[in-house]
């Protein structure tokens, strides 16, 4: 069997679990806070358009952007349950993730809801109240078994959409099926995404044909057929809620952006820290606009950043002094405005630069060079740079302006720029594809962009913690740019690619034997 | 009970009844006044829109008054628990109503389980309902879509009698059916209104099956009760020139029967 399926499968049940647990939830609450609503709006034509246009609407907005909504709305509910109660209620991971699954799945059980309800036969209602029914007999007696059919149907089409839509979880720091999905997609690792979404698609057809099959023996009042459904899904619920009954104590959280060089960072500070004998949770694959608040807010304990993005992003600075004086300058600010600690850099710097292909660059060394010509040429960024104030600086300080710009995936990104569909892009400048897809780095003569080494970032609470710290002391100043570049097109390349587990311990066999060997950590 | 003296204290009472819809717009019923005695077959006929089932369902609350009074055994219904009242009063309509999810032994169950009943009882509530209207005894665990227009309209009668209401009432209660079998659960139905000694207020469109069935005949017309009497009188001729004219048709019926007989030269069949 393929290495990377055998990868994949390894992680299946690992992921399973807690999309189930995240589904689960999401559409309990989905069909508990609905249906109650679906039979107020039946009876009043005036809630009915409010609650369906209110649903309507959530349904329009992208799942994805409705996370990204849900964060900050988290972070303040967040706040407000510290000041309230002393504690904060994470912001980050199942949470919002739940709460938004659950808003999503509340159209299909309304729609269906309050269309049931309406098209109960009006002579049934006049039967019900004159045999003598009470309102309340009438609605359980009558109306909602009536109306079960297409209640249930709409309970179909919100399991199946939540199950699809949890795999957006991975985004804000939850695990799930996505998580197959979005760090294969980062690697490319096709194996990776396929079983993620086959897994994504096998268990929606599951649920779907389960709950199919209750509705079925219901209509029937077939009791025994009922209970196989019931129990097959009662049973597979109970399963992925059963590691948290099992849960170990004390778990550091790290985080990574969506990258390749995050992944195999965060993979080698987990190598370092397991090997210190404590629990290590990952959450990949967050945005990096998420990810240093989740860090301030104790959702995350410790991930890699880079100084010119907090710089410029977090501090909201425009200046951009030598690369020393900003390391000092951001390592103060960070511990005084978000008790936020910053460990220290890890040697390389990963610059946002702008890059071409070798073949295409003739002549074109310096940025100064490229903006006479840009207006013929086309930019391809990732999905941020384009919005971020590094990009405007660029273009103010050399008058860029380009015929057109096109924002990717950072995958697609190399793609576009190696076929030829873009001929500039915002490359990072510790990208191994720089030299394996031969492109030249021009030059920011000007300095308008800061500089950009990588630093270790740990959470206020965790700010004096002596395994952490000693876990992590040794990666301070170790990992070249050279290296990490080679590290990083280890995972990137086309072919013979290995997994990120694989690059993360050639990473830290460059770091030194003696620093990693548990002999000496103790 | 103790009579209190007055032998013709009326069972069911309206009193200076009005009720509107669509805000005040059309006028249901102007000021309906109607006392029927217990053991009573009353018919309320008139054309559409004449008020007949507002007036019905006044009695059993599915209608609030806007004005006036409706009593039923000595109280106003204004103070009675509505779902209570309902079970003591027996309600077929056209519609039949019969509840697609239960088996008709489980749509008879319906009021005596409200009242709480004890499940023996209600078993043989079931048996002994069934004989009544006539059904097999099969067909307590049949689905109602199993069943014919005739055979569902017969089981809602036994629904609505199924805890031994005093009243009944009956809006258009054969109206979707084919005539001969509207014809026989007519009958049938009559045979039970004695039989049970039941107080019985029909609404109908059909001047012919009142005439058929009830013991007087309110005539209704634009929310005010233009006639009531006995069908006899009410053949022989009437003040209100609506009620005159729904009378014309069973009597021309009758006419053109008896002159077809004559010119056959045969007796009529009930001498």
């Amino acid at each position: 069997m393929d290495e990377r399926l055998t990868g994949a499968l390894a992680l299946l049940a690992g992921y399973t679990a807690p999309h189930v647990q995240l589904s689960a939830v999401a559409l309990a609450l989905g069909v508990t806070a609905s249906l109650p609503l679906a039979v107020a709006a039946s009876r009043r034509p005036r809630l009915r358009a409010v609650v369906l246009a209110v649903a309507s609407l959530v349904q329009t907005i992208p799942g994805l952007a409705l996370l990204a909504l849900f964060y900050p709305l988290m972070l303040a509910l967040s706040a407000l349950t510290a000041r309230l109660f002393g504690f904060g209620v994470p912001a980050l991971g199942f949470l919002p993730t739940v709460l938004a699954l659950t808003v999503y799945s509340m159209l299909p059980i309304l729609r269906n809801g309050v269309a049931a309800m309406l098209g109960v036969d009006r002579a049934c209602l006049e039967a019900a109240d004159g045999v003598g029914m009470t309102a309340r007999q009438k609605l359980f007696r009558v109306e909602l078994p009536l109306a079960a059919p297409v209640i249930m149907a709409g309970i179909r089409t919100a399991a199946v959409w939540t199950i699809g839509m949890a795999t957006l979880s991975t985004t804000v720091g939850q695990a799930s099926l996505g998580n197959f999905i979005f760090s294969g997609l980062q690697t490319e690792n096709w194996i990776s995404v396929l079983v993620g979404c086959a897994a994504a698609v096998i268990l929606a057809l599951v649920v779907d044909r389960l709950l199919g099959l209750i509705e079925a023996a219901a209509v029937r009042r077939d009791v025994r057929r009922m209970a196989i459904g019931l129990g097959a899904l009662v049973a597979g619920t109970a399963a992925a809620f059963a590691p948290l009954v099992s849960s170990p104590g004390e778990t550091y959280v790290i985080g990574a952006k969506n990258f390749s060089e995050q992944f195999v960072l965060a993979e080698l500070m987990a190598m370092r820290m397991e090997a210190a004998g404590v629990n290590v949770a990952r959450k990949p694959g967050l945005g990096s606009a998420v990810i240093f608040r989740a860090l301030a807010a104790g959702d995350i304990d410790v991930y890699v950043d880079y100084s010119g993005t907090l710089w410029t992003n977090v501090l909201e600075r425009r200046d951009t002094p030598p690369r020393d004086v900003m390391l000092d300058e951001l390592t103060r600010a960070m511990r005084d405005r978000y008790g936020v600690t910053v460990v220290g850099a890890l040697g390389f710097e990963n610059a946002y630069a702008l890059a071409m292909r070798r073949d295409r660059a003739a002549g074109i060394a310096t940025i100064v060079d490229l903006a006479p010509v840009a207006p013929r040429l086309t930019l391809g960024s990732d999905l941020e740079f384009l919005s971020r104030p590094e990009s405007a600086a660029l273009k103010q300080a050399y008058g860029l302006a380009f015929a057109q710009e096109k924002s990717f995936n950072p995958t697609f990104m190399y793609r576009a720029i190696a076929d030829g569909s873009v001929d500039v892009i915002s490359a990072f400048s510790s990208d191994g594809r720089i030299a394996g897809d031969d492109l030249v780095v021009l030059a920011d003569v000007k300095h308008a962009i800061p500089a950009y080494d990588a630093v270790i970032l740990i959470s206020p609470r965790r700010r004096d913690d002596a395994v952490l710290r000693q876990a992590l002391a040794p990666l301070i100043g170790a990992i070249p740019v050279e290296r990490m570049r080679q590290t990083n097109f280890m995972v990137d390349r086309d072919t013979g690619k290995t997994s990120v587990e694989e690059a993360a311990r050639f990473l830290a066999s460059g770091i030194g034997a003696s620093r990693i060997a548990p002999a000496d950590r103790r | 009970m103790e009579s209190c003296g007055m032998a013709s204290d009326p069972l069911i009472e309206l009193i200076k009844v009005s009720k509107s819809h669509d805000r005040g717009r059309s006028r249901a019923l102007d000021g309906v006044s109607l006392r029927i005695e217990a053991g009573s077959f009353v018919a309320l006929v008139g054309t559409s829109g004449a008020g007949k089932t507002t007036a019905l369902k006044t009695i059993n609350r599915l209608i609030e008054p806007d004005r006036g009074e409706v009593r039923f055994d000595g109280a106003a219904v204004a103070d009675l628990d509505a779902p209570a009242l309902r079970r003591r009063i027996g309600y077929v309509f056209q519609e039949v109503g019969l509840f697609p999810h239960m088996t008709i032994g489980e749509n008879i169950a319906i009021t005596p389980q409200l009242l709480g009943w004890p499940k023996p009882d209600i078993a043989a509530r079931i048996a002994e309902l069934l004989d009544l209207v006539e059904l097999p005894q099969g067909f307590a665990s049949r689905s109602p879509h199993a069943l014919s227009g005739g055979q569902r309209q017969r089981a809602a009668v036994a629904r609505a009698l199924a805890a031994r209401p005093r009243v009944m009432l009956m809006d258009e209660p054969f109206g979707a059916l084919d005539p001969v079998t509207r014809d026989a659960l007519g009958s049938a139905y009559r045979a039970l209104h004695e039989r049970l000694a039941m107080t019985t207020i029909m609404v109908t469109h059909d001047v012919q099956e009142a005439v058929l069935l009830a013991d007087r005949i309110v005539v209704m017309s634009m929310g005010r009760i233009v006639a009531d009497d006995t069908p006899g009188a009410l053949l022989a001729g009437s003040d209100s020139a609506e009620a005159a004219q729904l009378m014309a048709m069973p009597r021309r019926q009758a006419e053109r029967v008896q002159a077809l007989l004559d010119a056959t030269g045969r007796p009529p069949a009930h001498g």
